[in-house]
């Protein structure tokens, strides 16, 4: 099986195909729809298990497995930048490892737990409608398993760039208004700009090593790391840009809360579970290039840190479930960076592959939730819906609690974990930076407050206390059917378990179980600093991190639960108007972008406009005016002085043979006279001359 | 005793004669007969002084000049009687469509 790699990405490509070439046209049931996409996404799944079964039975989880399916650009031989000969080809090569299969197991598991769960979430929409969806979803999950599975840059950009377009294609799935269209169009040119880097990297990385193979520039870097250790500085930093711009990170992270607004299936399946996190996933398959370069690691961990804290704040203040749950996303994003930046790569995937369950669960929980309340995604007119969604309820709760970072449930292992490497790495000074990483352990930590705040804010907001509805919506009140609540009950099934794959050194008391870093430890392994932190000291940290995550829920209960609910939030707010103002609306950042990179451009546009029509336009007609005006020179020229000479000519012939035909004048007796007295006149002259 | 003096004089009178009447004389056959005046005014000379010379070259001349005056004769006339079939006269006046 692990030699059929492509047939994992192909289920999804053909049912893809299928529902939107055929279905889409014709208008096919939804069930017939459905039993495609499902079939699409499911084999994959099943197709994903089997590989990552064989591979790990047969050849071992540390083993590299790479099936090359043929030569895809033979570009030939061509010089690097050290003046090397190398033959520059790529091959469409799939890799199997450690990293790709902790990717493909939740991806596809998710993935087609979403697509289940958007069956009923779907289901009053028009049939083309429901088939181009399904169409869309099963493109994106083709996209996605060749992102993960991609074993060189090339073949990783186009799963990159298919991601990003189907994000593009889902948010705008809603394209007959206005704002969905804009949002999708702001996530596409938004995710340009990294992807900008994202291809410069690629073309840098070709000049330094002559390929862009991972196997062959890790062989390379291993065996001669001092060689390129100058080059692995802006390869790092471009691919982090392309990296910023997918994953939503300062300042690129704008597209992600506007991205809610397509289906919620979609904001769980691209915008938290997968698509987002393929920014991680890139930074750790290039580890060994950003372990080369300490300025890189930093300025990972700066962006993570600051974009995890940054984020938490603006969730602090929003009302629109699906837009907490954003920026949270964003927010938690920002961690897995900042543990990447850590140099702790597989604590940053440990993070995506929890986060992944719980997040899905969120958004799900949220995407039931506005469904019962027929599309109201204001949480102030919430509440109590307890009650009515039992289900929802403690699906939600459970993945609230996980990704607060409460034991034993998964968010709290894969934080705490990455809490700890940043912790570890500013007390061992890692690279020199110690005293950084010490500032993003606080920020992680306040980060962590936040989240536990604003996350039971919503929970509290939305299922607690009174309802604050309409009558109407309280009537149409129902919990969701089978499709949607199966796949929530999966979903916080493994945002409980997920966690238990990698609990770390302290709290399994110096047991060494931690299988995901050991599974990990040969593709992307941690950056070991010189002193840790003492197992005292990392229970110390551990009591911390669950201390300002209760300290959050507890908060969040005296805001906004009970009979004097809102009441202090309010007072706060009033007391503290700007401040509020500015978490509420963002930090204006939409607005500052708006003013300045927005209308920059526009006026950049308008201003080429100008110049096309004024400088462009006036070069084109001014050479037009003075075409004409030489031609009627020209012309005054010919009419005047070349048609004069001519006309000069006859007239003189006109004037001689006027003049000389009077010789011939008909009267033959006057030829003779004239003939006789020239002859005398000949005559006399002959003798007068002669004499 | 007759010379060659008096001979050139009965020649430049014949050709006198010839050229005025050429030029006064309005019939075309008139004018052409003229010009056998002129021509035999030619002859003449030729013959005198071929005698004062004693060469026969001036004889063989004037055979040849009335040969072609004959030819010019019968030209002279046909030209004539296709001019009479085309304006219905001889008269010179009225023959001038040459006129420049």
């Amino acid at each position: 099986m692990r030699d059929l790699l492509w047939l994992i990405p192909l289920f999804p490509l053909i049912g893809a195909v299928v529902n939107g070439l055929v279905g889409n046209r014709r208008g096919w049931g939804q069930h017939t729809t459905s039993t495609v996409a499902l079939a699409g996404s499911g084999f994959a799944m099943l197709a994903a298990f089997a590989a990552i079964v064989d591979w790990a039975t047969v050849l071992g989880t540390k083993a590299v497995h790479v099936t090359n399916l043929f030569t895809w650009i033979p570009a030939g031989p061509g010089h690097t930048a050290d003046g090397l000969l190398a033959n520059l080809k790529i091959d469409f090569a799939l890799r199997l490892d450690a990293l790709s299969a902790v990717m493909l197991f939740f991806v596809t598991l998710v993935g087609f737990v979403i697509h289940v769960y958007s069956v009923g979430y779907m289901h009053s929409e028009t049939p083309r409608a429901y088939a181009r969806y399904f169409a869309y979803l099963n493109l994106f999950m083709f996209a996605m398993l060749t992102l993960v599975l991609g074993a060189n840059l090339a073949v990783l950009f186009i799963g990159w760039e298919g991601v990003g377009l189907c994000s593009y294609l889902l948010i705008g799935f809603y394209f007959e208004k206005d704002w969905c269209a804009a949002a999708g169009k702001k996530a596409f040119i938004v995710n340009r700009i990294g992807d900008f880097g994202f291809l410069l990297a690629i073309f840098l990385a070709f000049k330094t090593f002559g390929t862009i193979d991972f196997a062959a520039m890790q062989q390379m870097i291993t065996a001669d790391p001092s060689r390129y250790a100058s080059a692995a500085t802006p390869i790092a930093l471009l691919l982090f840009l392309g990296a910023v711009g997918k994953s939503a990170q300062l300042p690129l992270y704008v597209w992600l809360p506007d991205a809610m607004a397509g289906p919620t299936p979609v904001s769980a399946l691209i915008h938290a579970a997968t698509m987002v996190t393929a920014g991680v996933y890139m930074v750790a398959r290039s580890n060994f290039i950003f372990a080369q370069s300490p300025t890189a690691m930093l300025v990972v961990a700066l962006v993570g840190g600051l974009t995890a804290v940054f984020a938490a704040t603006i969730g602090l203040a929003q009302n629109d479930i699906k837009k907490v749950l954003a920026y949270s996303t964003v927010s938690q994003l920002g961690y897995m960076f900042l543990g990447a930046g850590a140099g702790a790569f597989g604590a940053g995937i440990f993070h995506v592959f929890t986060h992944a369950f719980f997040k899905a669960c969120l958004f799900l929980g949220a995407g039931s939730v506005i469904h019962a309340m027929s599309g109201e995604q204001d949480m102030r007119r919430m509440g109590g819906l307890r009650k009515h969604l039992p289900t929802t309820y403690w699906t939600f709760l459970v993945a609230t609690l996980a990704l607060a970072g409460i034991p034993p449930q998964a968010g709290f292992f894969s934080k705490d974990e990455i809490l700890g490497k940043v912790f570890a790495a500013g007390y061992g000074n890692f690279n020199g930076f110690g005293a950084v990483y010490l500032v993003l352990w606080v920020l992680g930590v306040a980060g962590a407050f936040m989240t536990a705040f604003y996350m039971f804010r919503a929970v509290y907001m939305t299922f607690h206390g009174s309802f604050r509805g309409t009558a109407e919506q309280a009537h149409h009140m129902h919990e969701s059917p089978g499709t949607m609540t199966w796949p929530l009950r999966i979903l916080a099934v493994g945002a409980i378990v997920s966690g238990f794959v990698g609990i770390g050194k302290a709290p399994a008391f110096e047991w060494d179980i931690n299988v995901f870093e050991h599974l990990m430890h040969p593709i992307a392994p941690s950056l070991e600093v010189e002193h840790t932190p003492t197992l005292a000291g990392e229970w110390v940290l551990i009591l911390v991190s669950v201390a300002v995550a209760v300290a959050g829920i507890l908060l969040a209960r005296r805001f906004y639960s009970g009979a004097r609910a809102f009441e202090r939030p309010r007072r706060l707010a009033e007391r503290f108007p700007a401040v509020y103002g500015a978490v509420a609306n963002k930090y204006y950042v939409d607005e500052f972008y708006d003013a300045t990179v927005v209308a920059g451009t526009l006026g950049l546009a308008r201003g080429s406009y100008e110049f096309d029509a004024r400088v462009v336009d006036g070069a084109v007609n001014g050479a037009r005016h003075l075409t004409v005006g030489t031609s009627f020179l020209s012309g005054l020229f010919d009419l005047n002085v070349v048609d004069g000479l001519v006309n000069l000519v006859a007239d003189g012939y006109a004037w001689a043979s006027r003049v000389l035909r009077r010789v011939q004048w008909g009267v033959v007796q006057g030829y003779v006279l004239v003939m006789a007295v020239g002859f005398v006149v000949m005559v006399a002259a002959a003798i007068w001359l002669g004499r | 005793m007759i010379t060659t003096t008096h001979y050139l004089m009965l020649s430049l009178v014949l050709f006198t004669l010839g050229v005025v009447g050429m030029m006064v004389r309005r019939n075309f056959i008139t004018v052409l007969m003229c010009v056998e005046l002129i021509l035999n005014a030619a002859n003449i000379n030729f013959i005198a002084f071929s005698r004062q010379l004693g060469e026969l070259t001036g004889q063989v001349f004037a055979v040849f000049v009335i040969t072609i005056a004959a030819a010019e004769a019968a030209i002279g006339l046909g030209i004539i009687v296709a001019l009479v079939r085309l304006k219905q006269t001889v008269n010179l006046d009225q023959v001038n469509v040459m006129e420049g």
